[in-house]
């Protein structure tokens, strides 16, 4: 679903945010992507969703390469993918029905199917319509629309950042809900307590380079 | 598509106040060019009433046989560009002299010789009644050994032409000028907007809209503009013709507005003056968001 072979990011300035970067994700799976702030966990999101290109290597996420995609493929691309962030980007002058309906109305989709499909992702994400809404339920909202496309992949970055302890457990397990529904997950996070509760793969980044891979490495300390 | 016009009218509540500046700019541009362009029609439609009179005289040096004259204008009758040719004898020619110029009846009654010369009258054909085919006819003229003097309205019918394009000129300048800003206006107007919707048109973009659906309310919006300025300035044209006919006191009741044809090509040029205002502003904020 998402391969990344020998990538490089390098800035205007010089500075180079990714060094030769390999690792691929396959169906199903569930992947931490962790590290400090601005060891490229960003830059490896924003290349999932086409917001960044690489300056070498190449990126391949859900049949596309976005190292030469073309501008009209962006949209068909994250179309495919659904995307949500520690703030949550909503509207905040519109309901939670709304936000979710948004998304589906400037994608095209037929008028008559939206208020149905709305229901069915506000139901998945454990929500019903009320005005006002705590940081979870905001997130719950971001995860609803990130799904109302049905995409093939989830990316989270940071979704707990925002969230306290209750909320970021409660969320956690809605992602882990969605993964167990066949859906690609991979999760930026810096909150090592959530990644050491479960056996999920483990990437970590580090001044731009991949310094582990738990599906690499212990697949290598297994065979010593 | 619903979702799209009621998105690009939303815009006018937003910013009212600039919709309102574009819209004024646009009429204005249009308003001038619709001016000038009026004077310019009509003052065509003027020449082509002198155009129709434009005649070149050949004056005939005295004593030249009536034959040979008549002759000569069977020849002169052949050139392409002539449309006819009437021979005016001396007696003609003072015999209209004394029915026309009222005011010398006297001083040509009493003549005793006559003074005026004979003449040879050309029309030209519909299409070359400009001051080259009249200048091309003219040296034609000169050459037959009997002719004496040429004479044509040339100058005039030059200056008037000059006029003409002139006005059409002038017109075009000021008007391109009030584009000019119409655009920045209305560039204006949409990077507001844009600003003021960064973070819905980030979202989009982030769960997939095309490129085309996220311009297309700003492009509608232009062009609805470009719509109404286009029709605001034929308003104001036609009043202003209404007011330069009525208020003339009957001298100027010839005048004639455009045409149909004119005032869809008005119309579709404050439409077309919208859409790349906003074509350009959508082009260079969009990016940014």
């Amino acid at each position: 679903m998402i391969r990344f072979s020998n990538v490089y990011k390098a800035y205007p300035n010089g500075a180079m945010a990714l060094k030769d970067v390999s690792f691929h994700v396959s169906k199903g799976e569930f992947v931490f992507l962790t590290g400090h702030s601005g060891a490229g966990k960003s830059t490896i999101m924003k290349m999932l969703f086409a917001e960044q290109r690489p300056s070498g290597g190449e990126v391949r996420v859900s049949g596309y390469n976005v190292t030469t995609l073309r501008p009209d493929d962006v949209p068909r691309l994250r179309r495919r993918l659904g995307v949500v962030f520690q703030d949550f980007r909503l509207l905040e002058d519109r309901t939670a029905a709304e936000n979710i309906a948004f998304a589906l109305e400037v994608t095209g989709a037929r008028t008559d199917t939206i208020a149905a499909r709305v229901m069915r992702v506000l139901t998945q994400v454990g929500l019903s319509s009320k005005a006002e809404l705590s940081g979870g339920e905001q997130q719950r909202v971001a995860i609803a629309r990130a799904l109302v496309n049905d995409p093939a992949i989830l990316l989270a970055d940071e979704p707990t950042g925002n969230l306290d302890e209750r909320a970021t457990r409660g969320v956690f397990q809605l992602l882990r809900d969605i993964n167990a529904g066949g859906t690609v997950v991979v999760m930026a996070t810096h909150d090592l307590d959530l990644v050491r509760q479960t056996a999920y793969r483990i990437i970590e980044m580090r001044d731009g380079s991949l310094v582990y891979d738990s599906a690499v490495d212990e697949a290598a300390a297994e065979a010593q | 598509m619903k979702l799209l016009s009621r998105e690009a009218l939303l815009s006018f509540r937003r910013a009212p106040l600039l919709s309102v500046l574009s819209v004024t700019t646009i009429a204005f541009s249009l308003f001038t060019v619709g001016l000038f362009g009026l004077v310019a029609i009509n003052l065509r439609e003027a020449l082509r009433g002198i155009e129709e009179r434009v005649e070149i005289v050949a004056y005939i040096l005295r004593g030249t046989p009536a034959e040979t004259i008549v002759i000569a204008t069977q020849d002169i009758s052949a050139f392409p560009e002539v449309q006819e040719v009437n021979y005016v004898t001396e007696e003609q020619a003072l015999q209209r002299a004394r029915a026309e110029l009222v005011e010398f009846r006297d001083a040509y009654r009493d003549l005793q010789v006559n003074p005026l010369p004979a003449s040879i009258e050309v029309r030209l054909k519909d299409g070359y009644r400009d001051a080259t085919s009249a200048e091309r006819v003219a040296q034609r003229l000169k050459g037959f050994g009997f002719v004496d003097d040429v004479r044509f309205g040339r100058e005039w019918v030059q200056k008037l032409d000059h006029l003409r394009n002139l006005t059409g000129l002038v017109g075009l300048v000021i008007g391109l000028a009030f584009a000019a800003v119409a655009v920045v206006i209305i560039g204006v107007t949409i990077r507001l907007t844009i600003l003021q919707r960064a973070r819905e048109i980030s979202i989009m973009r982030l769960v997939g809209a095309t490129n085309w659906f996220i311009r297309g309310p700003f492009l509608l919006e232009g062009a609805m503009k470009g719509l109404l300025g286009g029709l605001l300035s034929l308003a104001l044209c036609y009043g202003g013709y209404l007011l330069f006919r009525d208020k003339s006191g009957g001298t100027l009741a010839g005048l004639i507005f455009f045409r149909p044809e004119h005032m869809v090509l008005i119309i579709v040029f404050g439409v077309l003056l919208g859409l790349g205002g906003s074509l350009v502003s959508v082009g260079r904020h969009l990016r940014h968001v």
